[in-house]
């Protein structure tokens, strides 16, 4: 038997409908892994789904996870719609978090706006330095910038335990982690009593912008058709090189954006584990949100709530956290599957479909 | 400082450990040639490493605990058939569905890597001492020799992946109609496909192979070097295979090279470090890939990619 693919857009109930039945199809698939441990799957999907809703803290709390994610997975889909396949959110992430922790040792005495906004700036920059070397090797060189984002993460890890065994080792606890950063980087918390902080406004502002950026800008139609088809794009009169070289800086400066609220909102100094892959889940993100900014929102805030609910599924039932990193990564496995339903048409037929006079 | 005799015996030591660290990768690195030279980059390859780990260990054991005398080798063949079956959902997603590749294969590395810690957590629960078994033992055909029998003092599978698994590869890429299909796979699948050969055929089978080299790269950590599992066993070791596919140029006795060359520098950073050498070992680790990137851009356009690389194969 054969699969066969026809390239036809898929009516918009059923673009909609993809992301829900790709939900649905995750959790069947994974079911089994919760019956491994005698729980029972529809308590498990209670608790990753609803129970994050049940109490107003559990459901910041969801937020706080969704804001590194939307970041990462806003840098991840505007890398891809412009046709660079930035595989290196998670390097820029931490370059953007050293960057920031630097900035933000040195802000004793300063007034908070300003520590803040250069705390942010050193962020973003961090994150754009990052992904400076593969873009430039891929404009100037031809060289596939995917293998060159994925090596430079391995990079970015190794460089960050340097700084935390070496010069920035906590001299009080020797512990590898930085200093502290100066209470006036510190990023104010939007609620009392929650980890909430301003990087989630920062975020939901990068998202906005995303969207008007792609979709009200001339710039932002340029960088789609080049993403779109490079060759034709060029034909018709774009800068490709220059489109390719300003999506890859922007990119890796929200990745390091994300780097930045989670040093000076999250953690207040730079540890090895600053994060857990948000720049792969990014993937994901972009993935599952088809590159769209309302998709991209969606899809952060709804991992927040698989990460959530993991540690209640956790602890209440008993399955190993991991269920949850589990249920992600199916999860990207089947959207990527189904979203070949939003572009083909798929028929299943024995034998190729091939007039027989031309074969 | 060190006299004659100890930096003789440093040395000894410093290749003997060259050719271990170096087993996992040069395994890896031909499984990753393997698919590429079809045309189909893996980047699961860095979770299908970590699965092997699991599953040949997590195997090998309860084989142990029922008893059985050849509970490595079940533990070796486990984590191969893991790796296949992990080759083969990539050939579903890259050949069958013909998705994003580098999407599709991180994905993969996210589901081995999920799917090993969730298993290690459920077969072994949460446990303040890891787990560990019986590991292969080193062979020691030379004994007695002086210099040659240190250094030869390595297990099977490192014996097996550099004598047999390197020149096996060179040999059925290059000298056989099989290989010489999987490369004109690579290059030109409408060729082959016109030729009346089946281009998802012999991607699957690529990556099914390539899959289960990966795997057993993963094995050898677990099997034999520690004898144990741990979250950080794989450390990245599938970023570095693919490094060196690039470095190599897609060739397998270069692989090998370049796996002996990298092999060697970890182990001297290892080496220096236990001799309390203050060194920031990591520039040492990021080696590798700096050298890769290097390359490349050195290289620059001259780097010939399989012209069908990242491309899936469709009949309009």
């Amino acid at each position: 038997m054969k699969i066969h693919f026809e390239r036809r857009p898929a009516p918009l109930w059923l673009r909609l409908l993809i992301p829900v039945i790709s939900v649905g199809l995750t959790f069947v698939l994974t079911a089994g892994f919760v019956t491994a441990v005698d729980a029972s799957p529809w308590q498990a999907t209670y608790y990753f789904l609803l129970d994050p809703f049940s109490s107003q803290v559990k459901a910041i709390e969801v937020l706080v996870k969704a804001t590194p994610l939307l970041l990462t997975g806003a840098a991840v889909a505007f890398a891809f719609a412009g046709g660079y396949w930035n595989i290196g959110a998670e390097g820029q992430l931490y370059m953007g978090a050293v960057a920031a922790t630097a900035v933000g040792l040195q802000m004793e005495g300063r007034p908070a706006w300003l520590a803040i906004a250069l705390v942010v700036l050193a962020g973003i920059a961090g994150g754009m330095l990052w992904a400076l070397l593969p873009a430039l090797m891929k404009v100037r060189l031809k060289i596939d910038e995917v293998v060159t984002t994925l090596l430079l993460n391995s990079v970015a890890l190794f460089f960050v335990s340097a700084l935390l065994n070496g010069p920035w080792r906590d001299p009080v606890s020797q512990w590898p982690q930085s200093p502290e950063i100066d209470a006036a980087a510190i990023l104010p918390r939007l609620i009392p009593r929650a980890r909430l902080h301003l990087g989630f406004v920062f975020a939901v502002v990068v998202i906005v912008l995303f969207w008007f950026v792609l979709n009200r800008t001339a710039f932002g139609v340029k960088l789609r058709a080049v993403g779109f088809n490079r060759d034709a794009a060029r034909f018709s009169g774009i800068r490709v090189d220059r489109s390719l070289l300003a999506v890859a800086l922007i990119s890796g400066g929200i990745a390091g954006l994300a780097g930045a609220g989670e040093v000076a909102g999250i953690h207040f100094h730079l540890i090895d584990a600053i994060s857990p892959g948000y720049g792969y889940t990014g993937i994901l993100i972009a993935t599952l949100g088809s590159l769209n900014a309302l998709g991209i929102a969606l899809a952060a805030v709804f991992i927040g709530l698989i990460d959530t609910g993991a540690q209640t599924v956790s602890r209440v039932l008993g399955v190993p956290v991991y269920l949850g990193d589990v249920i992600q990564a199916t999860l990207l496995l089947v959207t990527l599957a189904m979203l070949l339903l939003q572009n083909y048409r798929l028929s299943f037929k024995r034998g190729p479909r091939i007039p027989a006079g031309n074969r | 400082m060190m006299d004659d005799a100890q930096f003789g015996l440093f040395l000894i030591g410093l290749f003997a450990a060259t050719l271990r660290v170096a087993t996992p990768l040069v395994l890896g690195t031909l499984g990753e040639v393997y698919t590429e030279r079809s045309g189909v980059l893996n980047l699961g390859i860095e979770g299908i490493m970590f699965l092997g780990a699991f599953v040949g260990f997590a195997a090998a054991f309860q084989a142990e605990q029922a008893g059985l005398s050849a509970y490595l080798w079940i533990g070796l063949l486990s984590a191969l058939l893991a790796g296949v079956l992990m080759g083969l959902l990539m050939g579903f997603f890259s050949v069958s569905l013909g998705t994003n590749q580098h999407v599709a294969g991180l994905g993969i590395t996210l589901l081995c890597t999920s799917l090993s810690l969730f298993g290690f957590r459920l077969v072994f629960g949460e446990r303040s001492v890891l787990p560990s078994i019986d590991p292969f033992p080193q062979l020691a055909p030379f004994e007695n020799i002086p210099v040659l029998g240190p250094l030869l003092n390595q297990y099977l599978l490192t014996y097996v992946a550099f004598l047999i698994l390197v020149p096996l590869s060179w040999w059925m890429l290059n000298r056989t109609t099989f290989g010489l299909q999987v490369q004109a796979v690579g290059e030109n699948p409408e060729a082959v496909d016109a030729a009346g050969l089946s281009v998802s055929k012999i991607r699957y089978v690529v990556l099914a192979l390539g899959g289960a080299l990966m795997a057993a790269g993963g094995a050898f950590l677990s099997l034999a070097q520690l004898g144990a599992f741990s979250p950080g066993i794989v450390a990245g070791r599938g970023w570095v295979c693919i490094a060196l596919v690039i470095f190599s140029r897609w060739h397998p006795v270069r692989a090998a090279l370049g796996a002996l060359l990298f092999g060697g520098v970890f182990a001297l950073q290892l080496r220096l470090q236990t001799m309390g050498f203050d060194l920031p070992f990591e520039l040492f680790l990021a080696l590798p890939y700096l050298v890769t990137i290097l390359a490349l851009a050195l290289a620059g356009r001259r780097v010939s990619y399989p012209a069908a690389y990242l491309r899936p194969y469709r009949r309009e």
